[in-house]
């Protein structure tokens, strides 16, 4: 069953590493397409590293891996995932005359997808 | 102006043993990293011939910078994703800037202020819209500075003076990993004599990242809360009781927050240092102009200022050259003759997003990749002009695409550090491409031939 999480999109270390080696490199698309959660929110949906969670509002759905976050980083009920082209696909296009659209700290539903997942679950993309 | 060629001075003369032994080896002193907006500018580079093998001070991503942007085997330019000639691709540019009604041009935060420069000019000849990532990033910040004004200081400043620091919704041992060695947190300076000792730190953010771990308070917001929070600590510093409701609303007690804003109160010299998490979240100018209204309140009591945590090289560049230009820092509109500032209208995400921006002119960024969907839509069905080092999801759609030198690793020129100060650049070797100052300067060339023509017949 669907679950209501809130979504901060953010920069890592990483992220910023591999950006510079390239948006291609497969070390920046894994950064940039992982979720992460609390670990108790992964055990509650049965979740572990690895397991892949679609991730969807009224703007954009998304397959992606999810792994726990590191240590006590992520309170119970927020997801985080590295910017860039999965993140902004649950972006929508109104930014209420600011110029700037709801970019971190929104809601999505999230459910669990079972390993069979069909190929087109994927993250659409390049 | 022409772009300065590779110094040759003392900055780049290899230090006599290494370039004795390897002519192919040259050091480049005090080079500026412009990967983030702290802009160091106290690297040492050595490079062999096109590469960057050593960066000594940058940190790791400074690092992944230098290391990465050696010259790709890339074609010059390209149209509709075929190479084609530099004149070619100047003159469809061109072309397509005189035929649009309501261009748009975006990015310009990692490229140099005299680049930026052009493209305004260019934007001004053509009347269209000029709009930098800063919409994307600290463009609430910039409104709420219109609103409340900002308590300002340097880096150098902080280094020197600061004795409290509040990093709020940001989380700089990411995302600027030297802001607290080298400004902030760690530093000795003139009136903190003993560094870290003499300074307390607190974070304030929805996550417990990393640089939790290097403050002495850490503040866990609930999120779309901060602004909330940032009134609480106004009513405080003033001497009014916030309503109790603040402590379910945002998650932190009140009597921490007491004891926090007493602790701030008694600070010589303070600096809220905020990032993305306030501008980005809902509220955004409102989140801004909260904290920077802190800033001012505690006047009061002692000196605090403001900063805003700038991500880009040169994103700070963006805004002072737009605002010295045009009077406003972005989302402007030249299309009546004299500029209009508009957040919402004339910002990309929106110009994009709803279907109105007729071409674009893209340098150094890749909205493709980060805009909305219906923005992305849209920036696929009309003619776009791409200038970057890399390729990109959006020079891959791109009409006309450049490949271009990397600004301050193979270009010269001048950057602005978050602070609003002026640096410049020292190259490290040559590219076979140019530089963004160049082929925008042929474009704008080519479009006052054809504007002047047009009239003239
Ligand atoms: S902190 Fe920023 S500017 Fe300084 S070396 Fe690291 S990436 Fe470069």
């Amino acid at each position: 069953m669907a679950e209501t999480f809130i979504i901060i999109p953010g920069r890592t270390s990483r992220q910023g590493t591999t950006l510079n080696e390239g948006k291609y490199t497969s070390g920046y698309r894994e950064e940039t397409g992982t979720l992460q959660m609390n670990p108790q929110d992964m055990q509650r949906l049965g979740l572990q590293d690895g397991d892949r969670v679609r991730v969807w509002n009224d703007h954009g759905s998304v397959v992606v891996p999810c792994k726990a976050a590191r240590g006590d980083e992520l309170p119970e009920g927020i997801l985080f995932i590295s910017y860039g082209d999965v993140s902004s696909r649950l972006m929508g296009g109104d930014t209420h005359g600011s110029g700037m659209p709801d970019s971190k700290g929104f809601d999505v539903f999230l459910e669990p997808v079972g390993q069979s997942t069909d190929a087109k679950d994927a993250v659409a993309g390049p | 102006m022409a772009t300065p060629a590779v110094p040759s001075g003392d900055s780049s003369a290899g230090t006599p043993t290494e370039t004795a032994e390897r002519p192919d080896v040259k050091v480049v002193s005090n080079a500026t990293c412009t990967f983030c907006g702290c802009v160091c500018d106290d690297m040492e580079l050595t490079v062999e011939g096109n590469r960057i093998v050593k960066a000594r001070n940058a940190c790791v991503l400074g690092k992944a910078w230098f290391f990465n942007h050696h010259i790709e085997d890339r074609p010059e330019a390209t149209i509709e994703g075929r190479p084609a000639s530099y004149e070619e691709a100047i003159e469809r540019a061109a072309e397509i800037l005189c035929n649009a009604v309501y261009p748009v041009t975006y990015g310009l935060s990692d490229t140099t202020c005299e680049a930026q420069r052009v493209a305004l000019a260019i934007t001004d000849w053509i009347g269209g819209t000029v709009d930098t990532t800063t919409s994307v990033c600290h463009g609430p910040s910039g409104i709420a500075f219109q609103e409340v004004g900002e308590v300002t200081c340097s880096l150098g400043e902080i280094k020197n003076r600061a004795d409290f620091l509040v990093f709020w919704g940001g989380n700089p041992a990411e995302s600027h990993p030297r802001h607290f060695t080298r400004y902030s947190l760690m530093p000795k300076g003139e009136f903190v004599p003993n560094g870290r000792k003499d300074r307390t730190a607190v974070l304030i953010d929805v996550r417990k990242t990393k640089s939790a771990k290097a403050v002495d308070i850490f503040l866990q917001v609930k999120p779309r809360s901060d602004f909330e929070l940032a009134w609480a600590m106004r009513a405080l510093v003033r001497g009014i009781e916030p309503d109790p409701s603040v402590e379910r609303k945002t998650g932190v007690s009140l009597e921490v927050l007491r004891d926090v804003v007493e602790r701030m109160k008694q600070a010589r010299f303070g600096v809220i240092l905020f990032g993305m998490g306030l501008t980005m979240t809902r509220g955004k100018h409102l989140n801004s102009e909260a904290v920077l209204a802190l800033a001012r309140d505690l006047n009061r009591h002692t000196r605090w200022t403001a900063k805003p945590m700038r991500g880009h090289g040169n994103v700070t560049g963006a805004d002072n050259v737009v605002s010295w230009t045009t009077g406003y820092p972005f989302g402007v509109n030249l299309g009546r003759g004299y500029p209009r500032f508009n957040p919402g209208e004339f910002t990309t995400a929106d110009l994009l997003a709803r279907g109105e921006a007729d071409a674009a002119l893209i340098i150094a960024s890749d909205p493709m990749s980060n805009f909305s969907q219906p923005a992305r839509e849209h920036l696929k069905r009309i003619p776009v002009i791409v200038l970057d080092p890399k390729e990109t999801e959006t020079s891959r759609i791109a009409t006309v695409a450049f490949t271009t030198a990397t600004y301050g690793i193979n270009t010269g020129g001048t950057v602005y550090r978050m602070d609003d100060v002026p640096i410049p650049l020292r190259p490290a070797f040559d590219s076979p491409y140019r530089s963004d100052y160049e082929i925008l300067k042929a474009i704008e060339w080519r479009v006052r031939e054809k504007q002047l023509a047009a009239s003239a017949g």
